[in-house]
């Protein structure tokens, strides 16, 4: 499909002789209210060498990566580039060093053309003119030089695919001969053909003589791409090393052993599985394929798996959001046709969102509004009993607030999550589906949700719970489901070890088992 | 391999309105809006071709067409202008005081009313950017100040135009107004401004997201004030047209018309995005000529006022529809199926 990497254009990076780093970092420090989300952590980026940072979430990659780009400022540590020292008060400051990110969520206009948006802000021009021509001609030389075809100048950047926008963000790094490109887990929305397109853009751009830090989950990507390796642990670096000296097994046992097992509230030893309550066969919709899964009630199941897997799309195709258009749901047993949200409130589920601020709370609107915003919507006779119930629901959340009318906006994350819980348990729901329910909470409210769940499922409540917390979902679950592309990729019991569910996640280790449904990934790994 | 070679499954072929652009819609809109006009007429008995039919239509596209050319700038970098009705008034005001009948006195009555319409449209920028006031409440804050200086300082007319400032607004070339040339010709400007200038790319990128532009290096303030500079001295000339027409200066003259509502309308039947970021002038001048066309064939045909709001009304939100069912889903499918793959017309 593509011509391997001529370096011919090398630009010889300058000022950097002895095939040193050219960008060294030292001691970079991050905390965000006390919290110290990044310690110390030292990395150097050589030119033309691809060098991987990995760690589970939370670890600090993202945030060294943002430090790097601009984007945080550090507590403490420096930065140099070819020897000097920097200072990356803003983005644009980063930039123009030759620093260039590439993050998940793309940094694009959707109404603009391939060319507008590789050269907003800094159009050439021809008199008082914007060189329409010479933007096209330099956009198209771009994406030649990244081995792309096919790909229009001209063409807005909606109509691309995630791979295509991706490509789009690659070509703007470079044109700001950016000699230092950091990519967010680059991989997680893309197909395997597109992934294959993405490794030999990484090595036209190794060729030249760019340093690329590339942060991802997938193991296989970070064997395959990576010189260097450097693993984050709960923002410590744990080590540095070159590639060649470790192997997938090893780097997942770095990356993992978190030790707050004691933080999880013990099962209630009354609570006994009962009646399946959901049941997936062959459910699909334009996320995931071919589910089987059921959870019975008193059950916490987890859900794991790499950001992209498809684990909040099959909730919302559980509830409705995204509906399925294949396969079978039972709830108790009945074959259940859920179109809507609304019909899966009534059916007797419930669904906390991953992100309460867009889709959980209406956020100037008062607590009590919030709380019974559900009952009310779909459940209209039972609204006043439900507002008689609140308070004692509120205050079994131990929720802090001034008074009801409170405007939730002005809670601390723990408090708001409760507010998005009792607005769901309200209706009291027999399947309640969690997608991150602590995240971006302080551990005393984290500790609260556990033993919600807990009491959940001793009252026989089903519980199905996305996490991307490894602790979390070994912690809290009967048993954990992990997906990788869409699909189921293991089910394991309760007790089973980080490294297990990791290895299931990113298909590490997956040459040992009989794999029956990823035979088309071209297993050339290690 | 089997021998039988199956022929590429027929691809089935989108409807029209999917695979025309938008701008391309409203004017396949703009002639089925003249096909049925034209039967509508000739069943009156009249010509809606007559050369004077023609003239009366396109008149009716230059005012409106000058409004809603700057309310296209000022939607298209996420903003909103609600006093162009009460600068239109002030531009004929002031236009019409400082002629006041004389010949001499063109030339710096013209400049006086631009310049005041520019300050009002510096002021309504600086307010949008300076203070974060959203467009919609500065603009309309800057059209009751307006309109409370014009109804306290004007009662009735106020100065008058020359003789030769009027034959602006009455000069047919053929059947065509020398105002709706004008007009087009400033529309031409502006998608040249839009298309070719960093003015104008700055414009649609800071409608279409204002961080992503910061971070791209984009001064942001500066497109959105000047959109609405450019806004109001285009209302300032309608009301100079207005002027040369009616040949006095008239305190209420640009409420009448209604054209804070109908310059939205006119834009956003021309397939501009009221969030901002995606649309063109184009696209406004065919939405401006579909109200036209519809105001003739109503007003030919003696339909009563009301009736003809009522039609109105029905255009905009039937065109509106249309274009929502246009959009496009953002992300794409894993798993791709008939069922889930069709789009669905919802902005997550």
């Amino acid at each position: 499909m593509l011509a391997p990497a001529t370096p011919d254009n090398a630009p010889g990076p300058s000022g950097n002789p002895g095939g040193g780093p050219l960008l060294r970092a030292r001691g970079i420090t991050k905390s965000f209210l006390g919290n110290v989300v990044l310690q110390d952590a030292d990395i150097d980026l050589v030119p033309g060498q691809v060098h991987g940072l990995v760690g589970e979430n939370g670890a600090g990659k993202s945030t060294l990566m943002k430090v790097l780009a601009g984007v945080y400022q550090p507590d403490a540590g420096s930065i140099e580039i070819d020897g000097e020292p920097q200072h990356f008060g803003h983005p644009l400051q980063a930039q123009h060093a030759g620093v260039a990110t590439v993050f998940q969520e793309f940094n694009l206009l959707p109404d603009r053309t391939i060319a507008q948006n590789i050269y907003l802000g800094r159009e050439p021009r021809k008199g008082p003119l914007v060189d329409t021509g010479r933007m096209r001609r330099d956009t198209a030389e771009l994406l030649t030089g990244l081995g792309v075809e096919g790909l229009d100048p001209d063409a807005p950047v909606r109509t691309l695919s995630v791979a295509e926008q991706q490509i789009v963000e690659i070509a703007k790094a470079i044109s700001f001969s950016a000699r230092i490109i950091s990519m967010d887990e680059p991989t997680a929305a893309l197909a395997d053909h597109e992934v294959a397109l993405l490794y030999s853009i990484i090595e036209r751009l190794t060729a030249r003589g760019v340093a690329i830090l590339y942060v991802s989950h997938r193991l296989k990507e970070i064997f395959d791409l990576c010189d260097t390796i450097t693993v984050l642990k709960d923002g410590q670096m744990v080590t540095s090393r070159p590639a060649g000296e470790l192997d997938e097994s090893t780097l997942v046992r770095l990356m993992v052993g978190r030790t707050i097992s004691a933080f999880f509230p013990d099962k209630d030893p009354d609570t006994t599985p009962g009646e399946v309550a959901l049941e997936l066969s062959g459910a699909g919709n334009g996320y995931v394929d071919g589910v089987d899964l059921a959870v019975r009630g008193g059950e916490i199941v987890g859900l794991a798996g790499l950001q992209g897997s498809g684990r909040t799309e099959l909730l919302e195709g559980i509830f409705g959001v995204r509906p399925f258009s294949r396969g079978e749901v039972r709830i108790a047993g009945r074959p259940a046709t859920l179109r809507s949200p609304r019909g899966a409130v009534r059916a007797g589920l419930a669904l906390v969102t991953e992100d309460r601020k867009a889709t959980g709370l209406a956020l100037n609107q008062s607590i009590a509004t919030n709380a019974l915003g559900v009952v009310r919507a779909v459940f209209p006779r039972r609204t006043s009993a439900a507002r008689q119930a609140l308070p004692g629901l509120l205050s079994s959340l131990e929720v802090i607030a001034r008074s009801m009318d409170q405007e939730v906006q002005f809670l601390s994350g723990g408090n708001q999550q409760k507010i998005v819980l009792a607005r769901w348990l309200g209706t009291n729901p027999q399947v309640v589906l969690l997608d991150e329910p602590t995240r971006g909470i302080d551990v005393g409210a984290k500790r609260g949700i556990y033993e919600l769940m807990r009491a959940l499922a001793a009252q026989g409540v089903a519980v199905l719970m996305v996490s991307s917390e490894l602790p979390e979902v070994i912690g809290m679950s009967d048993r954990i489901v992990v997906m990788r592309d869409g699909r189921v990729a293991a089910e394991l019991p309760a007790g089973a070890s980080e490294v297990q569910v990791l290895e299931a996640a990113t298909g590490a280790g997956s040459g040992e088992q009989s794999d029956d449904q990823n035979d088309d990934q071209g297993g050339e790994s290690g | 391999m089997s021998t039988s070679t199956v022929s590429p499954p027929t691809q089935r072929r989108a409807p029209v309105v999917r695979r025309l652009d938008t701008t391309q819609l409203v004017y396949v809109a703009l002639l089925a809006v003249i096909v049925v006009g034209t039967v509508l007429t000739a069943m009156s008995g009249r010509s809606f071709f007559s050369s004077g039919n023609i003239a009366s239509v396109l008149t009716l596209t230059s005012t409106l067409g000058f409004v809603a050319i700057g309310q296209t700038l000022v939607i298209l970098v996420g903003s909103l202008d609600l006093s162009v009705p009460y600068v239109i008034s002030l531009a004929s005001i002031v236009g019409g005081g400082v002629m006041n009948g004389e010949e001499s006195m063109i030339v710096p009555g013209v400049l006086a009313a631009l310049g005041v319409c520019a300050v009002v449209g510096l002021a309504n920028g600086l307010v949008v950017t300076g203070l974060g006031v959203h467009g919609f409440i500065a603009t309309l804050g800057m059209g009751l100040i307006i309109s409370g200086y014009l109804a306290s300082n004007y009662q009735g007319n106020y100065g008058s135009a020359p003789r030769s400032f009027q034959l602006v607004g009455i000069t047919l070339f053929g059947p065509v107004p020398l105002s709706t040339l004008i007009m087009l010709g400033c529309a031409g400007v502006g998608v040249l401004m839009l298309n070719r200038t960093r003015l104008g790319h700055h414009i649609y990128a800071v409608g279409g997201g204002r961080e992503v532009s910061r971070m791209s290096g984009v001064r942001t303030h500066t497109p959105v004030v000047a959109a609405h500079v450019l806004c109001s001295v285009l209302a300032g000339m309608a009301g100079l047209l207005l002027l040369s027409r009616t040949s006095v200066g008239s305190p209420t003259i640009g409420n009448q018309g209604g054209y804070d509502l109908m310059s939205i309308a006119a834009v956003v039947l021309g397939g501009t995005l009221l969030a901002g970021g995606r649309g063109s002038i184009v696209g406004t001048i065919g939405g401006v000529a579909i109200f036209a066309v519809i105001d003739n064939v109503m007003s030919v045909m003696e339909i009563n006022s009301f009736l003809q709001d009522v039609v109105r009304g029905l255009v905009i939100v039937i065109a509106v529809a249309v274009y929502a069912r246009r959009a496009i889903p953002r992300r794409a499918t894993r798993f791709p199926d008939r069922a889930t793959a069709v789009t669905i017309g919802d902005t997550p």
